[in-house]
């Protein structure tokens, strides 16, 4: 005997999506600072005093000043400058910027081309799914840095280089990920349905597999991202990344290190909190969504 | 005959974040000294959650919200861990349903029979060893010497059960709490189990507290029987009454339902409807949805009733003892 | 067990095979070997010298032959910087590098699952919970970052740790240690937390998932109704389950801490295999690296082996399957 109870007000899945992450203050409070972030990146060239990258801007004389000091032409470096005279609260948005483009960036093209990959390999099965999986097992067997950094000795330096190695690292991790949701999903009858209708393979493929496979692989992604943005940090610090033109944060890091034993904290200290927020900021959001969109955590 | 066990009121909790489950809500229950009780019901009706209780055993969120359990006069809720500590294993052994689960897989079946000893003892290793040989034997397990350097996954599931009754029986315990420890067993091997316990347990004149839910089994062991139904006791007494004349419209059906009691041919009878959610109880008597002897009366909770000849029945309109074959499903009966 | 032991020591010989192909392939046949094993400085007649001693001219088999010839008698190439060969110079600052990776695997095992088995225990309670966002930090927050804070702490702000370097060394059966030493050891305490601190928060995940599925397994509430004491039932009964997977994980983590170094190296100064990378990567020293690269293989298949037979000595299913199969 049950009670009947009335059904409740239809919920879309986009609202019911929003309503679950919301449950978590830390969720909110990461994405708030999230979106501060992405908006002051985005917007920088309107908001920040200086462009660190315009040599003409730079004045040497200014340099290393103590954070809230005034300079000669009268800014004042509310965060201090470093040793060639850049104001780091400008240093530090631009740097922003390099970090979530080429974080963020080569996650998604590591997602898509790995997404690609797996589900063809799960799809086709036989002899390419298995050659395609030992590569993948080969290249994941190896930590991520040091396939970064072989990969560097080859390419050298440069923006679009950490950008290429970047994919190269991540995609193993999106191929597998798929690869095994997608031979959970193909054996749905959906699928068989599909085949028996006698569509073609590509639509079967993007148009039904795909979808449905993409809640573990958007979990596995916003994790993702936040070792994407330290790994390029990493190897931008070791001076196998972006070139010293254009500096994201790691290498902003990089070049204060030798300043923070004589006390000159601040050229190190004020990167390395905005990287590590924007990383926090990233796994707060992350770790939510992961818990509201795994399909094996009963709600 | 002595009452080595009572249990007055008892009332076993869980708080989930689904609300409150009442798993235990309410039992009352006595057992002498060497008598074997039978505890009856279906999967959910919180019969395992009665034993663990017994031993504070209760995993959280559960907790005993309620009630008294004294073991010889001694009260065990509420009582100390370390108190609780001696008792376990000592005067009050557990045999659990699933042997594979319950010896852990990665320590030998040695260590885990003489670490039982030297919890409560303080003898040589030796000494222990010898003893865990003997009663390996005891329960009918050939080269037990041999079977000691196992670990568990190397024995059968009828010997593994052999080696937790031996673990139970190593202290000499005064009562043995056994939750359906034949019930993941062979049919054959079940039978084998059975006896061992039973002479075992008469041998030494342990009680046992027998919890399942196959009738069949429990008729076999049991001197009294106990039938549990949504965590209250609905009916106590002798096995032979209980099991040719029941009082509860419940035992009654859940005797109708065994297969090998019907008729060939016949239509299997079975209770309609299902046990409610220990989460959302009914108001007053928990059987009335599927009683087909229901009436308004019913919607106030029965209390536990003493009939003659010390049976006792939670219901207010309990069968007469000689009722000729009744016919339960209301729709055929009010045809 | 023996024939098990056989077959993995194969599958696992088979494997730096694999490998050395392939980086056979990467370096000879894609590109100018040249290019990688000569200095660029080099005239005319070096490069021709060295094309011949390398075989350059020979089909693809026969340089493979002799490059791994090469290899097993321990010649992977001169760096042009050192002017020493590229094997003798990784392998004398392998100890530095080992040293420091141990370190922090103990640290992180020593630390990680006592940790993690409260977190477990007291999932609910704040301890519990205070544990679990402390390692969210330890592996969300970059390496070096951690690397730099412990610097600012420990050395500049409160000076009791020196920023950077080995201390001193002794000889240990002719290999050259540091923690014996009490300047080796203030040296290497700063590194080698900084090392750890990932694989500590690691442990303290695993730890803690672990704990959570065992606590709830019938044989520790068995263990309970035998009347066995708290600490034997989680020392004893709770904890051998948990380590297993534990021990693992870790056995397989040991290559990315060897990996990781690199970063916690040229933090602190530190002259082990890492630092010789990275300064050789921005110096164009490519034999080193190739070097480096095959070493770092090799080890890394041998960890891999003996965690599998660490694993069969914890776990007495999978030896005695084996046995039987």
């Amino acid at each position: 005997m049950s009670a009947f109870v009335a059904a409740p007000a239809v919920e879309t899945p986009l609202g019911r999506f929003l309503r679950e992450f919301g449950e978590s203050r830390m969720a909110v409070a990461g994405a708030a600072g999230l979106f501060l972030i992405l908006l002051a990146a985005v917007l920088a060239p309107w908001l920040m005093p200086q462009n660190p990258y315009d040599l003409a801007q730079l004045d040497i004389l200014d340099g290393n000043l103590p954070p809230g000091s005034e300079g000669f032409s009268g800014t004042t470096y509310w965060l201090g400058t470093d040793d060639q005279g850049r104001d780091m609260l400008s240093a530090i948005v631009y740097g922003l910027r390099i970090s979530l483009s080429v974080g963020a960036g080569s996650t998604l093209v590591a997602l898509i081309v790995g997404c690609a990959v797996g589900l063809v390999a799960a799809y086709y099965g036989g002899p390419l799914e298995s050659v395609i999986m030992r590569v993948v097992d080969l290249q994941l067997s190896f930590p991520a840095i040091l396939v970064a950094l072989i990969l560097l000795a080859v390419m050298g330096r440069g923006v679009d280089k950490v950008f290429i190695a970047l994919v190269i690292v991540q995609w193993a991790y999106y191929a597998r990920t798929v690869r095994a949701a997608a031979l959970v999903e193909g054996a749905r009858e959906y699928v068989e349905a599909a085949r028996c209708l006698a569509l073609p393979d590509r639509r079967i493929l993007f148009r039904h597999l795909l979808p449905n496979c993409l809640p573990p692989v958007i979990v596995v992604g916003t994790v993702q991202v936040g070792h994407a943005i330290a790994l390029e940090a990493t190897l931008s610090f070791l001076g196998v990344g972006v070139p010293i033109t254009e500096p994201s944060l790691g290498l902003l890091i990089a070049n204060g290190y030798e300043y923070l034993l004589s006390g000159q904290y601040w050229i190190s200290f004020f990167p390395g909190l905005a990287l590590v927020a924007t990383i926090v900021c990233i796994n707060l959001v992350g770790d939510q969504m992961r818990d509201v969109l795994n399909p094996r955590l009963q709600r | 005959m002595t009452a080595i066990l009572e249990i007055r009121g008892l009332r076993t909790w869980f708080e989930t974040r689904r609300g409150v489950l009442k798993a235990v809500d309410g039992v009352d229950l006595t057992i002498h000294a060497g008598e074997v009780l039978g505890l009856v019901g279906e999967s959910g009706c919180g019969k395992s959650v009665t034993g663990f209780s017994v031993l504070g055993l209760v995993d959280p969120p559960g907790r005993i919200v309620e009630g008294s359990i004294r073991f010889r006069g001694e009260e065990l809720v509420g009582a100390s861990q370390e108190r609780l500590r001696q008792l376990r294993g000592r005067r009050i052994a557990m045999i659990f349903q699933d042997p594979m689960m319950t010896l852990n897989p990665v320590l030998r079946i040695d260590t885990q029979m003489i670490e039982a000893l030297r919890a409560h003892l303080r003898i040589s290793w030796r000494e222990a060893h010898a003893r865990c040989r003997d009663a390996l034997a005891r329960v009918g397990i050939p080269a037990p010497e041999e079977r000691l350097r196992n670990y568990p996954h190397q024995l059968s599931g009828g010997m593994r059960q052999r080696v937790a009754i031996a673990i139970a029986l190593l202290h000499g315990p005064d009562l043995v709490i056994a939750d359906e420890p034949t019930t993941a067993l062979d049919v054959t091997i079940q039978a084998q189990i059975l006896h061992e316990i039973q002479t075992l347990c008469a041998e030494s004149g342990t009680a046992l507290l027998w919890i399942s839910h196959d009738l069949a089994v429990v008729s076999a062991i049991a001197d009294r029987i106990a039938v549990m139904y949504a965590g209250r006791i609905v009916e106590e007494g002798a096995a032979e009454t209980v099991l040719e004349h029941p009082s509860h419209p419940y035992t009654r059906g859940l005797l109708d339902s065994v297969p090998s009691r019907n008729r060939r041919g016949a239509r299997l009878r079975q209770i309609p409807g299902m046990a409610p959610s220990p989460l959302a109880l009914p108001e007053g008597c928990a059987f009335r949805p599927r009683c087909a002897f229901a009436s308004a009366r019913c919607n106030q909770a029965p209390a536990l009733t003493t009939l003659a000849g010390g049976r006792r029945v939670r219901c207010h309109h309990p069968l007469a003892p000689t009722s000729p074959d009744i016919v339960l499903d209301p729709a055929v009966r009010n045809a | 067990m023996l024939a098990y032991l056989i077959r993995r020591a194969f599958q696992a010989g088979l494997a730096i095979l694999v490998m050395a192909v392939l980086v056979f392939i990467g370096v000879y046949a894609v590109g100018d070997p040249v290019d990688i094993l000569i200095s660029p400085e080099a005239d005319l007649a070096e490069i021709e010298a060295t094309r011949r001693r390398l075989g350059l001219d020979l089909p693809l088999w026969q340089q493979f032959l002799i490059f791994a010839k090469n290899a097993l008698a321990g010649d992977l190439g001169r760096s042009f910087v050192h002017n020493e060969p590229a094997l003798r110079l990784i392998l004398e600052r392998m100890p530095a590098t080992l040293e420091l990776a141990v370190s922090a695997l103990l640290i992180a095992v020593l630390v990680g699952i006592p940790l993690g088995m409260i977190a477990g225990l007291r999932h609910e309670r704040p301890a519990g919970r205070a544990i679990m966002a402390a390692s969210i930090l330890g592996f969300s927050l970059p390496n070096f970052w951690q690397g730099l804070m412990l610097v600012m702490i420990f050395a500049v702000f409160l000076g009791w740790l020196p920023a950077g370097g080995r201390g001193e060394t002794v000889p240990l059966f002719g290999i050259p240690v540091s923690f014996l030493t009490l300047d080796g050891l203030r040296h290497l305490i700063l590194p080698a937390v900084n090392l750890a601190i990932f694989k500590t928060a690691l442990v303290i995940r695993l730890s803690r998932a672990g704990t959570r599925e065992v606590m709830l397994q019938d044989y520790v509430r068995f263990a309970r109704a035998k009347g066995l004491c708290e600490r034997r039932v989680v020392l004893v009964h709770m904890l051998k389950n948990i380590l297993i997977p534990v021990v693992t994980v870790l056995g397989l983590e040991f290559g990315s801490v060897v990996a990781f170094a690199v970063v916690t190296e040229t933090v602190f100064a530190w002259p082990g295999m890492g630092k010789l990378l990275i300064d050789s990567i921005l110096n164009l020293d490519r034999p080193v690296v190739v070097a480096y690269l095959m070493l770092i293989v090799f080890v890394f298949i041998l960890v891999n082996f003996m965690v599998d037979v660490l694993y069969t000595l914890l776990d007495p299913r999978v030896r005695l399957a084996e046995r039987r199969g």
